[in-house]
């Protein structure tokens, strides 16, 4: 029983292709070694750059330019089901993808594994046309027609502006920002911004789109069906007392911020400390062997992304002096992560909007009072199934974590959905 | 069938109907861009309510389908290729 895997040998083996491993793929093979890239969407790019150079924008196409140009080779549709720990170091991981299971072996690792949006419940959040901030972004680029649609944008984070901004762009109307930070956070995070005049600009052009219609201080309660459409309820505190209002729209956006998807690094052994990937300066894991950059090291927007992917390609290529050497401007953007941080800390208000009959766990209808009377992630996990369907975990456990303080356990292997026949 | 429509544009089955859509865009886009807010209803959840796509990337399976004949694909990582068959469970 089982497909014998079609096993690769390379130098580095970059586990995701957008701009973090974009970066680390064209470092490590600028630097003459032999790279493999693997992404579980079907052309490289990640989130922000998804859908390749022909959507993206003018600063990616240099980076796909590149990578193209560097010798670096991209595996699409390709999703992480196991890593092996022979005593090889670094493990050896195993991939499938349409065209069949390949076992990985490498000199190096580096993980650039992203992040993905964290989901909250109340009231109504899991009806057709609820969806993520970066979950309407996505659909948009691909190829989701928005022109004439009223929209709704919700949650926390830099992320809402920007889809806000391309939701514009594509013809939609936008009737409400909601960003639950409290606008003195905001301003005083705008006024850091100056630190970075790229993102002043971006800054500056998105106020000008979204300004009118940014509302701080402010989050959704509820949603329902409503007139072929949906209603939302916002709330928002001012001078002391929350007041709502019900806003008409055909789509919810909402997402409250992101988290880094560290699956993979915990497979590998390396240290996860408060949810993202513990690194070095130059990325190096605990795990000898393996680097990590990007998202999963920490929420740090698309700068600390290319800048870390850089470095840890570098070191994975054996360039470590190199590395070393751009260490000085990693940290800059490591302090925009940490400014990010501070400022969109989600209201503990959040934490109470499921009311007991509101759906957590998506894949198993586990509602919050079920969960409540549980003590612990496994042992809900155990007595209500929480985080056993498709997406084990991946979406009720950010939110579990926020609404119980619960630390929702690893995930196990197969790491993806896999055919019993790809498994030796 | 051709791979691709000379016009650009891919024609694929769901649920039935033929649809039309741009080439590189997903099967969930396809699902989703024949309008309305019933076009979301991808599928039913276990308690029977209807569920359209979250999360856009992979990981809250809210989007699955049957595409060919095989269940439980992810349709939001899935571009659309001429002569698909896909059925939702919504």
């Amino acid at each position: 029983m089982g497909e014998e895997a079609n096993c690769r040998d390379v130098d580095v083996l970059v586990i995701g292709a957008g701009p973090a491993g974009i970066a680390a793929a064209c470092a490590a093979a600028e630097a003459g070694r032999c790279v493999a890239v693997i992404d579980d969407n079907p052309a490289a790019g990640g989130q922000i750059w998804r859908g390749g150079p022909a959507k993206a924008g003018p600063e990616s196409t240099r980076w796909f330019e590149r990578l193209a140009a560097s010798g670096a080779i991209v595996h699409a549709s390709a999703s992480v089901i196991e890593v092996l720990h022979p005593d090889a170091r670094p493990p050896r991981v195993r991939t499938r993808s349409p065209a069949g299971v390949v076992e990985w072996r490498s000199r190096g690792i580096v993980l650039a594994t992203g992040g993905r949006e964290r989901f909250l419940p109340f009231p109504g959040w899991t009806l057709p046309g609820v969806v993520g901030a970066g979950g309407l972004q996505a659909l948009v680029k691909q190829g989701l027609d928005v022109r004439g649609r009223r929209v709704v944008v919700a949650g926390t984070g830099p992320l809402l502006l920007a889809v806000a901004e391309l939701l514009v762009a594509k013809g939609a109307t936008v009737a409400a920002v909601a960003e639950q930070a409290p606008l003195g956070r905001l301003v005083r995070f705008a006024a850091s911004l100056v630190l970075h005049p790229g993102k002043l600009l971006q800054a500056a052009s998105i106020r000008r789109t979204i300004g009118p219609v940014l509302r701080a201080g402010t989050f959704p309660v509820a949603v329902r069906a409503h007139d072929g459409g949906l209603a939302v309820t916002l709330a928002s505190a001012t001078r002391g007392r929350e007041r709502h209002d019900d806003i008409a729209c055909d789509l919810l956006a909402c997402g409250f911020g992101l988290v880094p998807n560290v699956d993979v690094a915990r497979a590998c052994g390396c240290d996860v400390r408060r949810g993202a990937v513990a690194v070095d300066d130059v990325g190096g894991t605990t795990v000898p062997g393996v680097w990590a950059a990007g998202e999963c090291t920490g929420i740090g927007g698309l700068d600390k992304s290319l800048a870390e992917g850089r470095v840890a390609g570098l070191a994975a290529a054996g360039r470590a002096a190199e590395a070393a050497g751009f260490v000085a401007d990693l940290r800059r953007w490591r302090r925009f992560a940490a400014a990010l941080d501070r400022t969109f800390v989600l209201d503990r208000r959040l934490a109470r909007l499921a009311a007991d009959d509101t759906v957590v766990c998506r894949c198993e209808d586990v509602t919050a009072g079920r969960l409540r009377c549980h003590r612990s992630w496994r042992e809900a996990k155990l007595m209500t199934r929480i985080g056993m369907g498709p997406c084990q975990g991946r979406v009720c456990g950010p939110a579990a974590e926020v609404l119980l303080g619960w630390s929702p356990e690893d995930v196990r292997p197969p790491y993806a959905p896999t055919p019993l026949g790809d498994l030796a | 069938m051709p791979d691709q429509a000379r016009d650009g544009l891919v024609r694929l089955t769901i649920d039935g109907a033929v649809v039309e859509s741009a080439a590189g865009t997903s099967v969930a886009v396809a699902v989703l861009n024949r309008g309305g807010l019933a076009a979301w209803r991808l599928r039913t959840s276990v308690t029977g309510s209807s569920r359209g796509p979250l999360c856009g990337m992979g990981i809250c399976f809210e989007c699955r389908a049957t595409v060919d004949g095989r269940p439980h694909e992810r349709t939001c990582q899935l571009p659309v290729r001429s002569g698909m068959e896909v059925r939702t469970d919504g």
